[in-house]
């Protein structure tokens, strides 16, 4: 079946295209090039008008897991609010802060989503993390495995082992894991919790290992860049959330000597002690330092006002910051000598100081971030808000009256603290295009998708050119996912499974021997159990494994 | 789970309790009959060496083809208003499926041990709490209390891996670790005794009058004094001393099982166990550790509320997904007739039968259930675990477990039974 996408105004930052008219062609779920003049087209869409993009990838996304589901289980009151209607195509369920999965799949389709990536995917739970997005449906996702504070690798860094060790042992992680990237939380901090530490600065030992943040931070960005692995380490810094962290997250961004690093949810990972409140804006230093540091990118982690709940592997600041949910619960887990987990419900409000100026934080780190290349759009769903106030904050980036309007709203005293309405940027179509499309995919390590080339899996995005961007990108007039339409007008008519992306980097299978003879000793489970096949992901028909290119050992440790 | 050779199976993981333990050695003889051979426990002895019987599907009660059966489970289903599934003794992929035709025909939906998970759900949803998993415990505990419980009649093997496990990552003497028995009448205490001989201390108080003696213990964490000189014949001193433990731990935990806990409003005495827990956590580490479980009920909450929002209970009548733990308890419908067909599952355990039900019922699962003259319908099913492969959630919930196929069987699964049922509608 070849179908043509006539006319519409293409953005591809991949291919440098910034709103030119053109057609695309679609054959077996990839695009393809213009077909001979005899080949009969099946299906024409015009979209003249119409503002085409790659369908758009969320790099950073808890959508699936224990502390997901945790989050679901505990927040009845919130789902209640917002159940989500039995249909001809669709499955019911319910939304808002932390969603059924089904409603996760169709809510991120209709918004012009075609991939999702859960950040903090603990390789104890990876089952579970792939049982739920295994039941999200029509978007592709992926998860990063979640290591830095397990009692294996911190043994590993206490006694030294050399580098190529440690590389073995991240690889073996990302394969029983189905992984697609590596992230680190709080590094070494979960661990050190369960030793009654409670907290964990960049120099500063855990009482049992001996071992720092850094020294976490820097064996593991080694590893993921010489196996290869396209996504930087991805890093949840120590001291979430705590006024003076600017420091904090200035140093680590210099911890990893030059690897690449990703820096997630930085908005709150960049705040000042200055002013009668002992609290403010670090946007600006950070920004600057963003600037300057090519091998450093970020994504935001915007928080937007209202009903949330804050979900974390992070349980050494989650359970610092219990007393502050609302409403007044929290689940605080250790789990397994591998991770934790923290989920504390939370309601920003406009008129709370500390709540509109970490919203002040995130636009100006937006704003003063000159390249949309190395910094991305997540509210690190549903910690600062919901995904499904993307198009909000879209719109907040697109439009300086809109925001300034908002911003006029705010807590006064908050508003003194900031210098966002002195800001003038707006981003463009094509800033937006980089940040959610051709970024996200080039960050992620997904070859074929973010981009409209020959060859690119077909996840479309159709959109009416709005001067309203919230409106616009709200309600896609047509989505194509791998060719197919599964959204019309804002509303899903069609149900499909999308893939699992992972990859599979080389390594050296003589490390299962250790291993094993650790979770005999050590653990309540099986070693070949804690693997996660592909068989078990593609169960029941569901989207099968995606094994994305690595580069290979970029180069061996001396 | 390895292929030694054709009959011997290796690391299985067992289902028949809420541990999962993975380390069984299993085999099976020429005649498909399975043997625990290593690390068995009376319940996974039960459960493994089972003999299957020959059964068929029968539709009132005669022998009927698979598909005819099938035909007439969804033809009760079409005709109905309001069902209900019940029972729900099922693994993951099961119910992956059981939610589909639940969400289809709009049935409620009640799992048989939801009268007491909910007494947990409850604390999560109105206070949260701070709870463990067993590595940590195998690793780290240095003191176990353990309320209202033996534990082992619900999971024989917990003393053996987890507390008195010769090892620990951490250097710790685990035969030095402390357990205290709080609350329960005439429980079997033995297995807390260390391999070194130290005895358990042993607090006994009738159950019910747990949620006093749980106050009082959290009143005292929390630097309260008490007037009374005993709570529920335990010396307040008692209590005062267990209190200072708790405080001097490094790193305690507190453990309790819902299904015995069997009085009113458990949720409540639940509730201040973990509440204590989290008093801890201001100067030392403690966590709580709910243990139990059987039949799947940890996997079918997880399935449920990833898949609707909502663990047990709820219903799907009106289009979208609604939870009331209270209102949709299974017995209390079929009392009120206000379900008018009833799915009754049960894969692991031939002994769950269902409720006396006046209306069409169909019932789903193991070969050796003897329901055939009352169900409307009966269709025999697989075990995950051992007739056929499955997915599922230990009591931590933190960790799911692949369930292994360890013969050929001509049993369908359940989820390939239900999926055709909805293919039929």
């Amino acid at each position: 079946m070849l179908t043509k996408l006539s006319g519409g105004k293409v953005y591809d930052p991949a291919h440098q295209i910034d709103g030119k008219v053109m057609d695309i062609y679609v054959r077996d779920g990839r695009i393809v090039e213009r077909p001979h003049d005899e080949e009969k087209i099946d299906q024409t869409f015009n979209l003249a008008g119409k503002v085409v993009m790659a369908g758009a990838i969320d790099m950073h996304t808890h959508i699936g897991g224990g502390k997901v589901n945790i989050a679901r289980m505990m927040l009845p009151e919130d789902h209640r609010a917002d159940p989500t209607q039995h249909s001809a195509a669709c499955r019911s369920g319910c939304g808002h802060a932390a969603p059924s999965t089904f409603t996760t799949g169709y809510r991120y389709a209709e918004m012009g989503y075609t991939a999702a990536f859960e950040p903090a995917l603990s390789p104890v739970n990876a089952r579970q993390s792939h049982l739920e997005m295994g039941d999200t449906p029509i978007i592709d996702k992926g998860g990063y495995a979640m290591i830095g504070s397990d009692d294996y690798f911190l043994r590993m860094l206490a006694a030294k082992e050399d580098q190529n060790a440690i590389n073995d042992y991240v690889a073996w992680i990302m394969h029983a894991s189905q992984a697609i990237g590596i992230k680190v939380v709080n590094p070494g901090g979960i661990n050190a919790f369960k030793f009654n530490q409670r907290a964990l600065d960049l120099d500063e030992h855990n009482v049992h290992y001996q071992v720092t943040p850094r020294e976490v931070l820097k064996a593991l960005s080694r590893a993921v860049h010489e196996l290869g692995v396209p996504h930087p380490l991805h890093v949840h810094g120590n001291n979430l959330g705590v006024p003076g962290n600017v420091d904090t997250t200035l140093k680590t961004m210099g911890a990893s000597e030059g690897y690449p690093l990703h820096l997630t949810h930085i908005q709150f990972h960049s705040y000042g002690t200055e002013g009668d409140r002992k609290f403010s804006s670090g946007a600006a230093q950070i920004a600057e330092a963003l600037n300057k540091h090519k091998n450093i990118s970020a994504d935001v982690g915007q928080i937007l006002f209202n009903q949330t709940v804050t979900a974390s592997g992070d349980n050494m600041r989650q359970f610092a910051n219990s007393g502050l949910a609302s409403p007044h619960k929290s689940v605080i887990m250790d789990i397994e000598c591998d991770s934790g987990c923290g989920v504390v419900p939370f309601k920003y409000k406009d008129q709370n100081f500390v709540n509109a100026l970490q919203w002040a934080i995130g636009l100006e780190i937006f704003l003063l971030t000159d390249d949309p290349w190395r910094i991305f759009l997540t509210t690190d769903h549903p910690n600062g808000a919901p995904f499904t106030s993307y198009p909000h904050l879209i719109r907040l980036l697109m439009d300086k009256s809109f925001r300034n309007d908002m911003f006029t709203k705010l807590n006064l005293d908050a508003q003194a603290m900031s210098t966002l309405n002195s800001i003038d940027r707006e981003y463009s179509l094509y800033d937006i295009a980089i940040m959610t499309r051709a970024g996200a995919a080039k960050l992620v390590g997904l070859h074929d998708r973010g981009h409209l080339g020959i060859g690119a899996g077909a996840d479309i995005t159709v959109y009416t050119d709005d001067p309203d961007r919230e409106k616009m990108f709200a309600k896609p007039d047509y989505v194509f996912k791998d060719g197919e339409l599964v959204v019309k007008d804002g509303q899903v008519i069609k149900v499909t499974w999308g893939h699992t992306h992972t990859v599979k980097p080389e390594f050296d299978r003589g490390i299962e021997k250790d291993l094993k003879q650790y979770f005999d000793q050590y653990h309540t489970m099986n070693m070949e159990n804690f693997k996660v096949s592909s068989d078990e992901i593609a169960e029941g028909g569901r989207g099968g494994v995606v094994v994305q290119a690595c580069e290979g050992r970029r180069e061996k440790s001396e | 789970m390895n292929h030694l050779n054709a009959s011997t199976f290796e690391a299985v993981t067992c289902p028949a309790c809420g541990l999962l333990c993975d380390d069984l050695k299993i085999e099976r003889n020429a005649t498909d009959q399975l043997k625990v051979t290593t690390n068995g426990c009376a319940k996974s002895i039960a459960f493994f060496e089972r003999t299957p019987k020959e059964s068929k599907p029968t539709i009132a009660g005669a022998p009927a083809e698979l598909k005819a059966a099938i035909a007439k489970a969804a033809e009760i289903l079409r005709g109905s208003n309001q069902p209900l599934f019940a029972g729900l003794g099922t693994e993951v992929q099961g119910m992956r499926s059981i939610m589909s035709l639940a969400d289809k025909v709009g049935a409620t939906l009640d799992h048989m041990n939801a009268y007491s998970s909910f007494r947990n759900t409850l604390v999560v949803q109105n206070s949260g709490w701070q709870v463990t998993t067993l590595t940590e415990v195998r690793n780290r505990v240095d003191l176990l209390v353990v309320i209202g419980t033996d534990i082992v009649s619900h999971n024989p093997r917990f003393f053996e891996r987890n507390i008195w496990n010769k090892e620990s990552m951490f250097g710790q003497d685990t035969a030095s670790r402390e357990v205290v028995y709080l609350g329960g009448e005439n429980l079997d205490t033995s297995h807390g005794v260390s391999p070194n001989g130290s005895q358990p201390t042993v607090l006994p108080c009738d159950l019910e009058k747990i949620p006093e003696v749980t106050a009082a213990l959290r009143a005292l964490i929390l630097g309260k004094s008490l007037h009374a000189i005993e709570v529920a014949g335990i010396k307040t001193t008692d209590l005062q001393a267990l209190a200072e433990k708790l405080k001097a731990a490094k790193y305690s935990v507190v453990t309790w099982v819902s299904s015995d806990l069997n009085f009113d409003h458990a949720e409540l005495s639940i509730q201040n166990i973990t509440e204590l827990v989290i008093a801890l956590n201001a100067k030392t580490r403690s966590s709580g550790l709910p243990l139990g479980g059987s039949e799947g009920d940890y996997s079918v909450n997880q399935t449920s509320t990833w898949t609707s929002g909502y663990p047990m209970r709820s219903r799907f009548s009106r289009g979208i997904p609604e939870y009331d733990p209270h209102h949709y308890r299974a017995e209390t419908l079929l009392e009120n007739n206000e379900a008018d067909a009833m799915l009754w599952v049960s894969t692991f355990n031939p002994e769950k039968l269902p409720p006396k039900a006046n209306m069409p019922s169909i019932v789903i699962g193991h070969p050796n259930m003897q329901v055939q003259v009352n169900a409307d319908v009966f269709i025999p099913v697989g075990t995950a675990g051992i007739d056929h492969t499955g997915t599922m959630f230990r009591i931590d919930s933190s960790v799911s477990l692949p369930l292994g196929k360890l013969k050929n069987s001509d049993l369908p699964s359940l989820n390939t039974v239900i999926a055709a049922i909805e293919a039929a509608l």
